[in-house]
């Protein structure tokens, strides 16, 4: 089997598909890429399916030595693409040839690059995916130098779309917000606000979710809620009132209420918004 | 096998929040009526009537429904849903033989006012049955110790619980199914491989499961 060779791991790159379903009720986060429509786009641009496990790099790229020919593209947070020191393309396919370097440099905007792979990164599946799961741990282990990855057979080869569309990073983060299930744990002021006022994208964000600076968003009811399920997009507000926007590592079941849920169309962006960048919540009333 | 407590039926409909564009919540008076509706609702998604339901995850009081093709046509089922206890703790039966040599087995049995030899024996009567799971992979919160049982977490948890540790936390018992962090009353511990990924099922103790503990010598 053909493999990549970890030569930099970057500061956080893990093996990421589009995550686990099926297993909340047992405790297991769903993980997966925390932007997909750029996983997919890069699995299309190399011919796989758009599920197949790439490479989610952060903010600082990742270099990879290719034992075998290897079909590769990158997409997600832009960022120079090189191999064996010289300029390759971002956001197309690049062939690279057996023993060559291929370097991803650091973003030069948004956070999350993904590396897809002609084939997939073939590590063993857990529970139905090849995710990194970094709240529980499951799936393969962020990478390190010296790891060797297996890469599957490739597909066969068919010519796709050159171009994929992809929006730029966010210059300013406009998430929707369905209300609901325990906005009523807020006063209405504390909601109306929330739709006025400006957060910005804290540093201390991760996988598990996006963290704000702002304005503390002021309860209604004291009190403790016993824990409950929670889905992708929650806004939970902890007891520091900023509120913490749930992305793909996110706890199965949390205890601070949830105001509102963000549509996961919304949540691409939020992958990319780098800390400080201006957010604004637009509340959609329920049915 | 001991009965749970009976689900309250004029209250099993339970209130019905929706949660973003494709999950709903459901809240209800206790573990009894999540259990009762997890059930039926388990076997109501075997039997193709729910449409495409991804997840349904049971909590303390909250039955969570995810990824739900048709919400509105699910929220309707939801808010006649009738499900008796019946189908509630009719999940497979784990024996979990358990040595009781835990760091706080002493302090729990002075909370109950007992020797140690009759906590053990106060612990290991009940048939418990798997309420919901959280905090990590497999890591169920048992229901079944009589209610004056309940004790505090710890007031100060501890770095590092070894796998396999059978604790105690407000109602509910709990087995660690990997070594973590905890706040729990550790009372004993367990060979049984409660956690394996590989495995079908990868959980032991998965939500409606029916548990008893054995005692075993060291």
């Amino acid at each position: 089997m053909n493999e990549l060779v970890v030569e930099r791991p970057g500061p956080l790159t893990t093996v990421q598909d589009l995550g686990r379903r099926g297993v909340a009720h047992l405790g297991v986060p769903r993980a997966g890429a925390l932007d997909g429509p750029a996983l997919r786009a890069a699995n299309r641009l190399v011919g796989n399916e758009p599920g197949a496990a790439g490479l989610e790099t952060t903010l600082g790229g990742v270099a990879l030595r290719a034992v075998g020919p290897v079909l590769v593209a990158v997409t997600g947070a832009p960022s120079p693409v090189r191999v064996d020191g010289r300029p390759a393309a971002w956001g197309a396919p690049v062939v690279v040839p057996a023993g060559s370097l291929v370097e991803v440099g650091a973003a030069t905007a948004g956070v999350r690059g993904y590396l897809a792979v002609a084939g997939g990164i073939a590590v063993p599946p857990v529970l139905g995916s090849r995710s990194a799961d970094l709240l529980s741990g499951l799936g393969p282990a962020p990478l390190t130098a010296g790891d060797r990855l297996p890469v599957g057979a490739p597909p066969p080869y068919r010519a796709g779309p050159e171009l994929v569309p992809l929006p730029a990073p966010p210059t300013e983060l406009v998430l929707r917000l369905r209300l609901g299930p325990r906005a009523d744990w807020f006063t209405p002021e504390a909601v109306a606000r929330l739709g006025r006022d400006r957060y910005l994208v804290s540093p201390t964000g991760n996988r598990v979710g996006l963290r704000t600076e702002g304005p503390a968003v002021a309860r209604a009811r004291e009190g403790e809620l016993p824990s409950e399920g929670m889905v992708l997009g929650a806004v939970q507000i902890p007891p520091d009132g900023r509120p913490v926007v749930f992305l793909a590592d996110h706890p199965t079941t949390g205890g601070y209420p949830v105001v509102g849920v963000v549509p996961a169309d919304d949540l691409a962006a939020a992958a990319q918004a780098r800390p400080g960048t201006p957010v604004r919540f637009v509340p959609l009333r329920g049915r | 096998m001991t009965d749970p407590r009976p689900a309250d039926p004029r209250a099993t409909a339970g209130t019905v929040r929706r949660v973003g564009e494709r999950a709903l919540l459901v809240e209800l008076p206790g573990t009894a009526e999540v259990a009762a509706l997890y059930g039926w609702l388990a076997e109501r998604r075997e039997a193709g009537e729910l449409g495409a339901v991804e997840e349904l995850v049971p909590a303390a009081r909250t039955l969570l429904l995810d990824g739900v093709a048709d919400v509105d046509a699910v929220a309707a089922l939801l808010r006649t849903a009738r499900p008796t206890a019946a189908g509630a703790a009719h999940g497979p039966l784990v024996e979990v033989p358990t040595v009781y040599d835990g760091a706080d087995l002493a302090e729990v049995a002075a909370l109950w006012g007992v020797s140690e030899e009759a906590a053990v024996r106060i612990h290991a009567a009940p048939e418990y049955v798997v309420a919901f799971c959280g905090f990590a992979p497999g890591f169920g919160y048992l229901t079944g110790l009589p209610a004056r049982f309940e004790v505090p977490r710890r007031a100060t948890p501890r770095s590092s619980v070894p796998v396999g540790s059978v604790a105690l936390a407000g109602p509910y018992t709990g087995v660690y199914p990997h070594p973590s962090p905890g706040g729990w009353q550790l009372i004993g511990h367990t060979a049984l491989l409660l956690w394996d990924a590989d495995r079908e099922p990868p959980a032991l103790l998965a939500p409606g499961t029916r548990v008893r503990f054995t005692p075993e010598r060291a």
